[in-house]
């Protein structure tokens, strides 16, 4: 298959090569890379529309991945697949294999719940809880397991908020609503609460595109120091921001309207954006067409 | 499979107690939709079980009977037709132009005035209507009359279809009244001819569940129209028999047989489910409550 | 008011015919609030009598004598809220339960044939409720389900008594029924409102769909079921024929569900027709404008929740 071609003929590190064409995936070499999430041939539908085909990719540990392309190619939609968010709409389903830790989540008989502690996500739109204040909004979904100790959940709060660059803006007011917020305030309010339940996997749909620059540029400061403790995938329309922010960088794209999502092309985020392989990368990275 | 080394488990705690309640959960909502389906089915049934029987010829043909109950349904369902007849056709125009007039018109705190009101009378007692158009009408004229019943009814109806115009109307998309403006139609003629023609299948569905509600009501009936015996083809002069009413006479024979009662109760039933099949399934529109 | 001066601007212009119309489409607007002022006129007249007669006093006394003349409204106000109560501590959970259901639950398909039966429920007339309640449903209550009450609990004050058909018991039951449709169709569009994108930051933090229902949408909603359920509460106070059927009319203040007992709505259709004194009309028609003004409140405060959580606070 075309993507999993242009990997084969890179020459990378074995634990980073893939296999297409339905041959079981090699043994990555211990010790090399630690990958967190494996995609193998992940395909997505909605209903009948086919909007991924054989997705095959590498989420590394610690490192932040960055998914770009044209609007339409399935960033998002392969995205949602990562935390099993995909199926909530209605007639969506998934086909492949997409492990988390060695279980693929593709399985009928992995329960999402789990999946999505595991596997956060940051959606375009802030989204906080408008019934909720800023501290309830951040503990939200601690409250789902077990009881906490006020004091246990006052340091989460203060961690969180402080990863999330919120908490000097808000350490005062943590008894108001969530609403009460700019939209760069509440992202990253949004940002703390899924870091309040310690995911491995942090996934990010565009998470600056809705907010003004000094914001934007916040955020990326956060993403920066979240890397050490977290694992980011981030979908992105702003080619300078994956460039600047990511370790490796993902491109799809379609060749029709109604074709299904490819990943075209994979690797670090520096050879990408300097000397991609395929011709459609470059051309996009270098904006001859969005 | 993967090299990756086991992240540390999160700690399960009280995992399979949150699926629990889920699962609990899920289930009463399963439970409480079954709530409300199991005595539709029984009064859908035993109208049915003890209506039916009551259809034949003299039902349908006959007068009730003077003396206790029983007998036949006739000039109840010629009067409801003409009393509900009557009163769809005045409550459409006013209706469906008060509707046109708050889509429209109704930007303002007028139009939320009028929208308030109209709110409001949806969900008055039917029984006040009543009294209304028997101190109105019954006491001004000394009499009782078909047409009474009529404007109460039409009362009842206007509000529902006013609302029900409004949210259709304003669904027209701007477009089609720009491009309509910008060929230098007037506004009023591009109302009238183009935008209620749009919205025209959700205008009826409104105006049929309208009239299957007014169709169903007794005691604004009770008040202005009464009940009768006899034949009265005349909406202007005398009591009539409607069907809720007949219903209403033939079954305060507590001790007797009551299968007219029922018949009748059935072809109530069967005209509303009706009237509100053809609304939902004709114009696919969204009901209304 | 500028729609005067806007109207004759339209003359001035020469869009006479935008101002005729305006106009005419205003006039018929007008019918609505003409109505509910008429309503109010003609009851505040028709119960002069009574109000001159018994004078505030009206509201609680709970006199109610044929051979004296004498009527208080406290009787019917009381059998109104508490057959209204009874029915809406009923039907209020289990419509919000059905709204669930509709809305995080049923597929597309399940969604349309529920939601179809939903919708027939609530275009059953009034008088079928009626003489199904008498004369099927309170049958089924007599022998089936009073004797296993009155047998467990007919220790408790509430639930002795001669179970006549016609009672509170059978009157709750009957109006929880009417009013479920009510409460399910309007709390399921509020439901509807609640954004996606609040279920699914739910959802994302790892919550069951319990969960994300209990702590992301019904809190967001909360406001518009509250509506919901209010409005059931007025729809259920404003029940008449039914109620003639199920509830009796005894113009008593009833201590037992297995009672006898009168609501507004119903005494009115009860007694109305058949009285000869004006006493007693003029008493029945103040019970009509107190019934009308009790159910305008509660549905200009069931509107004002609903609509309100349309405008949630809005994001920067």
């Amino acid at each position: 298959m075309e993507q999993s071609k242009t990997q084969r003929e890179q020459s990378v590190p074995d634990s980073k090569r893939r296999t297409g064409d339905g041959e079981t995936p090699r043994e990555q070499e211990p010790g090399k890379r630690d990958n967190v999430i494996v995609a193998e041939d992940l395909t997505a539908y909605y209903g009948s529309f086919k909007a991924l085909d054989s997705i095959s990719m590498n989420i590394e540990r610690n490192k932040i991945t960055a998914l770009i392309g044209p609007s339409g190619c399935g960033k998002s939609t392969y995205l949602r697949c990562l935390n099993r968010m995909h199926e909530v709409i209605g007639g969506a389903r998934m086909e492949g294999r997409l492990l988390l830790d060695g279980q693929n989540m593709v399985d009928k008989d992995v329960d999402p719940v789990q999946v999505r502690r595991r596997v956060g996500m940051v959606f375009q739109k802030p989204n906080p809880f408008p019934t909720m204040t800023i501290y309830d909004n951040v503990v939200a979904g601690l409250k789902l397991e077990k009881r906490r100790k006020k004091s246990e959940l006052n340091d989460i709060v203060e961690h969180t908020l402080k990863q999330a660059a919120l908490w000097d803006e808000v350490k005062n007011k943590l008894k108001d609503s969530g609403m009460s917020l700019s939209g760069g305030q509440q992202q990253r309010l949004c940002i703390a609460r899924t870091l309040a339940v310690e995911p491995e996997v942090i996934l990010m749909d565009e998470p600056a595109s809705a907010l003004d620059p000094m914001s934007t540029q916040k955020i990326e400061d956060a993403m920066e120091e979240l890397k050490e403790q977290y694992t980011v995938v981030i979908v992105t329309h702003n080619m300078q921001q994956a460039a600047r922010v990511s370790d490796y960088t993902g491109f799809f794209f379609i060749e029709e309207q109604g074709d299904p999502g490819r990943l075209w092309e994979f690797d670090d985020t520096q050879k990408i954006f300097s000397n991609p392989e395929r011709k459609e990368t470059e051309d996009y990275v270098t904006g001859r067409f969005g | 499979m993967s090299n990756v080394t086991q992240s540390n488990p999160r700690p399960a705690g009280n995992y399979r107690h949150r699926k629990l309640t889920n699962n609990i959960m899920t289930g009463l909502a399963y439970f409480c939709t079954l709530l409300a389906l199991i005595p539709l089915a029984a009064i859908i049934l035993e109208t049915v079980i003890k209506g039916l029987p009551a259809w034949d010829a003299e039902f349908f043909t006959g007068l009730p009977s003077t003396y206790g109950s029983g007998g036949g349904i006739k000039n109840a369902v010629v009067g409801s037709a003409i009393i509900l007849g009557i009163a769809v056709l005045m409550a459409i125009p006013t209706g469906v132009i008060s509707g046109v007039y708050l889509a429209e018109y109704g930007d303002n705190r007028l139009g939320n005035g009028l929208r308030f009101v109209a709110d409001v009378m949806t969900g008055a007692p039917s029984i006040v209507i009543g009294i209304l158009g028997y101190a109105v009408f019954v006491v001004a004229t000394g009499h009782s009359a078909g047409i009474f019943g009529s404007i109460a009814l039409a009362i009842l109806m206007v509000p529902v279809i006013t609302r029900a115009t409004e949210e259709i109307v304003r669904l027209v998309p701007g477009d089609l009244r720009e491009a309509s403006l910008a060929l230098g139609i007037p506004r009023w003629k591009t109302i009238i001819r183009i935008v209620v023609p749009t919205a025209i299948s959700g205008i009826v569905t409104g105006v049929i569940l309208a009239t299957a509600r007014a169709a169903g009501e007794t005691a604004p009936l009770l008040f202005t129209v009464g009940t009768s015996n006899y034949m009265n083809y005349n909406p202007f002069e005398g009591q009539m028999m409607t069907l809720p009413l007949a219903v209403y006479e033939q079954s305060s024979y507590r001790g007797e047989v009551l299968q007219t009662a029922w018949g009748g109760a059935l072809l109530l039933l069967v005209v509303i489910v009706a009237l509100n099949l053809i609304a939902r399934l004709a114009f696919r529109s969204r009901g209304i409550r | 008011m500028s729609a005067i001066s806007e109207f004759f601007k339209k003359f001035r212009r020469g869009n006479s015919g935008d101002a005729v119309f305006q106009l005419v489409a205003l006039v018929f607007s007008l019918v609505m609030p003409v109505t509910i002022l008429a309503i109010f006129i003609v009851l505040w007249q028709e119960s002069e009598i009574s109000r001159q007669e018994f004078g505030i006093s009206f509201l609680w006394d709970k006199t109610w004598s044929n051979s004296d003349q004498v009527f208080g409204a406290l009787t019917v106000i009381y059998g109104t809220l508490v057959t209204s109560a009874v029915a809406i501590l009923l039907a209020g959970p289990v419509g919000v339960g059905i709204a669930a259901f509709l809305t995080e639950i049923a597929s597309p398909r399940v969604n349309s044939v529920v939601g179809f039966f939903v919708e027939i429920l609530a275009a059953v007339p009034s008088i079928v409720y009626g003489i199904w309640g008498f004369f099927v449903f309170a049958v089924f209550l007599r022998d089936w389900i009073v004797p296993p009450i009155q047998f467990l609990f007919g220790w408790i004050p509430v639930f002795q008594g001669n179970f006549t058909l016609s009672t509170i018991f059978t009157a709750s039951l009957v109006l929880s029924v009417m009013i479920l449709p009510t409460v399910a169709a309007i709390s399921r569009d509020v439901l509807n409102a609640v954004p996606r994108d609040q279920r699914e930051a739910m959802l994302a933090l790892g919550s069951t769909r319990w969960e994300m229902f209990s702590m992301a949408v019904l809190p967001y909603a909360r406001g518009g079921v509250l509506g919901a359920i209010l409005l059931g509460v007025g729809r259920a106070m404003g029940e008449t024929i039914a109620l003639t059927y199920v509830l009796g009319n005894a113009q008593v203040l009833f201590t037992s569900f297995f009672q006898q007992g009168s609501s507004m709505a119903q005494a009115i259709a009860s007694l109305f027709g058949a009285s000869t004194s004006n006493v007693l009309r003029s008493s029945l028609l103040e019970i009509g404008l107190l019934l009308f003004v009790l159910t305008f409140l509660i549905n200009v405060g069931a509107r004002f929740l609903v609509t309100s959580m349309s405008n949630q606070p809005s994001r920067r």
